[in-house]
């Protein structure tokens, strides 16, 4: 099943790639993965959807928050969280079927980035079924292409954030 | 935010005053060409630097040295084929929690990710081989890199980890400020267990009827030999140490059963599967020690020490989870336990006199096979001398195989840190090398390297370093002339078809191989030979190397099949139908 995993992380090479190589070496496909800088520009949140069995869902968490490089990994998929993502679609279409498509548009609350003879570039956000619908919907009207963000999370609630603090390092050499 | 005030050195300089702020007294490596100017620096440096024949032995010495002391061990490769001959080594040490720092050369920083001559993207190859591992992008990061790695090194579930230099961040010039805190926010070390679980686990250990004692590697990582025998005495508990564990609790204690498993006793085996209560402290369930997992200890509660949060749970869902240092857990278990001790001590005891007799039935009626023969060495046999010879304090670093097995049955570890052995991963070639490390950490004591014939080929070379290094290592080889546990699951389960296992041709001669190297060996086939053959070696003040012909056709027993129920062990050569 899907699982939608928030992390946060230090924003520093080879992080990513410990997180994916997580689920990589167990076989996992990653369905969408969203990354980018926090309010701290040291460190990442990034949110993935990977399909995992049920039963390892826990386990996969716990390898996760194990990184060094990740200060927390939450499991989202049955938590109070807001999931977004954001969809480009162009749509090839006729001269007259453009009124009805910026009326499916409005609907979907999506925005038109360009408009050419051809047809249109738009812009949708939302629940990531809400888009799978909206993309449905304008591929009845013609050729359409898109580019999908994958899915950013937010948890609603607020989750404790452990720290380690720092330690003393090795003080002096020993005497030889 | 370079501080002018330090000292203008170069990284190869930083790397090693580093290094000796950490306590590394020697480690083990192999040059380069971009490690050249560390190597120039270290020339005129105190710290002893062990000149290996292959860079994976270099990775297992310094295993063995981290092994047999708890000290971080440390190894140095060159960039490319240097590095990319440390990977067996560090998942070796990662399979078994080793606290090891790796330090590799990378080509210089201009050149990175060219295709340069010696060039591999080590960063890339080692992270899923290491707990940890850093590249280096400049001077000024160096000191503040390797104080971490080996801060991640040791503390927590210990593990490799790996730091790659480039070289001109060697050469280059910096100011050297010492390091006074490491910081790493997103490391999560787990010490306390939760003082409420520890109470409710103390009340379910006096309340068992059936308690059974199952300590891992972990006690011998952790160092919590003391706090485990506390608690093994306070309630008369019966106990077994895994492969990791040995020595974790003495094998001349008489609470200790023996080793659990695929190859473990049958009392240990059927004592898993009987108790009601496991008390698990420093394991992970692993599928050699469980077996089958649905009929793994199916009537028992469990309580589950682990300072590996990932590893509780992982494989069987324990009653009572403690997260911590298996050290501090236990003592403050071992302190409610007293507690508690008045009100429930003696509230079982009738049910637990009745558990120890079972238990010691098991051990009488099917005991590990010593049996010995007057006209071939058997492996028991060589496996026992050394056991005597030994008496519990000789350090034994073993390879991988039949032998392996066989030596953790039969020899006695009297104290942790004594039995070092390729657990998780199995790395054939492990036992030399890692005896070296062993007794240049250790060298008052006596080290036996037990190798079968064919990990034994795997480590040839580094009989130059125990030459160098005037190591006075017993090498012994337990020669049956094949790949003996190839060729038990062949004979067991592929209908006998004997595939690629004959290791009789090539073997050399052990007098000629030792004294070409310049040191003592012998080989010897008959029963007789044998106690007065370990004896010369052990009073030989040098190495020795000694081949052992043992019986050829002798398998390891008891045996779980793989994915079988520990409980259903075949315990010895199954006899021929006569019609």
């Amino acid at each position: 099943m899907l699982q939608t995993i928030s992390l946060l992380l230090e924003n520093k090479p080879g992080a990513l790639l410990r997180v994916t190589g997580l689920l990589s070496a167990r076989g996992y496909n990653i369905e969408s993965l969203t990354v980018a800088k926090t309010l701290d520009s040291e460190l990442s949140r990034m949110t993935i959807v990977v399909d995992v069995e049920e039963r390892l869902r826990i386990q996969v968490i716990k390898q996760m928050n194990k990184l060094v490089n990740v200060l927390q990994a939450t499991d989202l998929t049955d938590a109070s969280a807001v999931i977004r993502e954001m969809v480009l679609l162009r749509v090839r279409c006729t001269q007259d079927s453009r009124t009805s498509i910026l009326k499916e548009a409005e609907i979907f609350h999506a925005r038109v980035v360009d408009s050419s003879v051809e047809g249109f570039a738009i812009e949708a956000t939302g629940e990531p079924e809400k888009l799978d619908e909206f993309i449905d919907v304008m591929g009845s009207y013609g050729e359409t292409e898109i580019t999908r963000s994958g899915a950013a999370a937010m948890s609603l609630e607020s989750k404790k954030l452990r720290l380690q603090p720092p330690v003393p390092a090795p003080a002096l050499a020993p005497a030889i | 935010m370079q501080n002018e005030s330090g000292k203008l050195m170069t990284g190869a300089e930083i790397l090693l005053e580093c290094l000796s702020r950490e306590g590394v007294d020697c480690f083990f490596g192999y040059p380069g060409g971009v490690t050249l100017p560390f190597y120039d620096a270290l020339y005129d440096h105190h710290i002893r630097h062990i000149l290996v024949r292959h860079e994976e032995n270099a990775v297992f010495m310094a295993e063995g040295y981290a092994r047999s002391t708890g000290k971080v061990g440390v190894c140095c490769a060159t960039s490319g084929p240097g590095a990319t001959n440390l990977i067996t080594g560090l998942v070796d040490a990662l399979m078994d929690s080793i606290p090891l720092v790796a330090i590799t050369g990378q080509v210089h920083s201009k050149l990175i990710g060219s295709d340069a001559f010696q060039e591999a993207d080590t960063f890339g190859i080692t992270r899923p081989a290491t707990k940890h591992n850093f590249m280096v992008k400049s001077v000024k990061e160096l000191p503040q890199i390797v104080h971490e790695a080996f801060y991640i090194a040791a503390s927590g579930r210990p593990g490799p980890v790996l730091i790659d230099i480039p070289k001109d961040v060697f050469q280059e010039r910096g100011h050297y400020v010492p390091v006074d805190t490491i910081h790493l926010p997103g490391y999560k070390v787990f010490t306390e267990g939760h003082a409420g679980q520890i109470r409710r686990a103390a009340q379910l250990i006096w309340e068992a009827e059936r308690p059974f004692v199952y300590a891992g590697g972990g006690i011998v990582l952790g160092n919590a030999s003391a706090e485990l025998t506390e608690l093994v005495e306070r309630g008369d508990f019966p106990a077994v140490c895994t492969l990791m564990g040995l020595g974790g609790l003495s094998s001349s204690h008489p609470n200790f059963i023996s080793m659990p498993g695929m190859h473990g006793s049958y009392a240990a085996n059927m004592g898993m599967t009987d108790c009601d209560l496991l008390i698990a402290l420093g394991t992970r369930f692993d599928d050699r020690v469980t077996g089958q997992l649905s009929a793994f200890a199916k009537h028992a509660r469990v309580i589950h020490v682990d300072i590996d949060p990932a590893e509780i749970g992982k494989n069987r869902t324990p009653d009572i989870p403690i997260v911590g240092d298996v050290k501090y857990v236990l003592q403050k278990l071992n302190k409610v336990m007293q507690e508690l001790e008045p009100e429930f001590g003696q509230k079982k005891a009738e049910a637990r006199r009745k558990w120890w007799s079972q238990i010691r039935a098991w051990k009488e009626e099917h005991p590990y096979d010593r049996s010995h023969d007057t006209d071939q060495i058997k492996p028991q046999h060589l496996m026992d001398e050394i056991d005597r010879l030994s008496g519990g304090q000789a350090i034994v670093a073993s390879d991988v195989g039949q032998h392996q097995m066989w030596a953790a049955q039969l020899i006695r570890f009297n104290e942790p840190r004594l039995w070092i052995n390729s657990g998780g991963l199995g790395a054939m070639g492990f036992g030399l090398p890692a005896a070296i490390g062993a007794q240049m950490a250790r060298p008052d004591k006596l080290v036996f390297a037990i190798c079968g014939d064919g990990g034994f080929q795997m480590a040839i070379p580094e009989f130059a370093t125990v030459v160098n290094q005037g190591l006075p290592i017993k090498i012994i080889v337990m020669n049956n002339g094949c790949l003996g546990m190839i060729r038990q699951w062949q004979e067991l389960f592929y209908n006998n078809r004997l595939s690629s296992c004959d290791m009789r041709s090539g073997f050399p001669d052990a007098e000629k191989l030792a004294a070409a190297y310049g040191f003592k060996g012998r080989t010897i086939d008959q029963p007789w030979q044998l106690a007065s053959a370990l004896e010369e070696a052990i009073n030989e003040p040098g190495p020795y190397f000694l081949n052992v012909k043992v019986t050829p056709t002798e398998n390891v027993y008891p045996m779980v099949p793989a994915g079988g129920a520990i409980n259903e062990m075949v315990l010895g050569p199954v006899q021929p139908v006569t019609v």
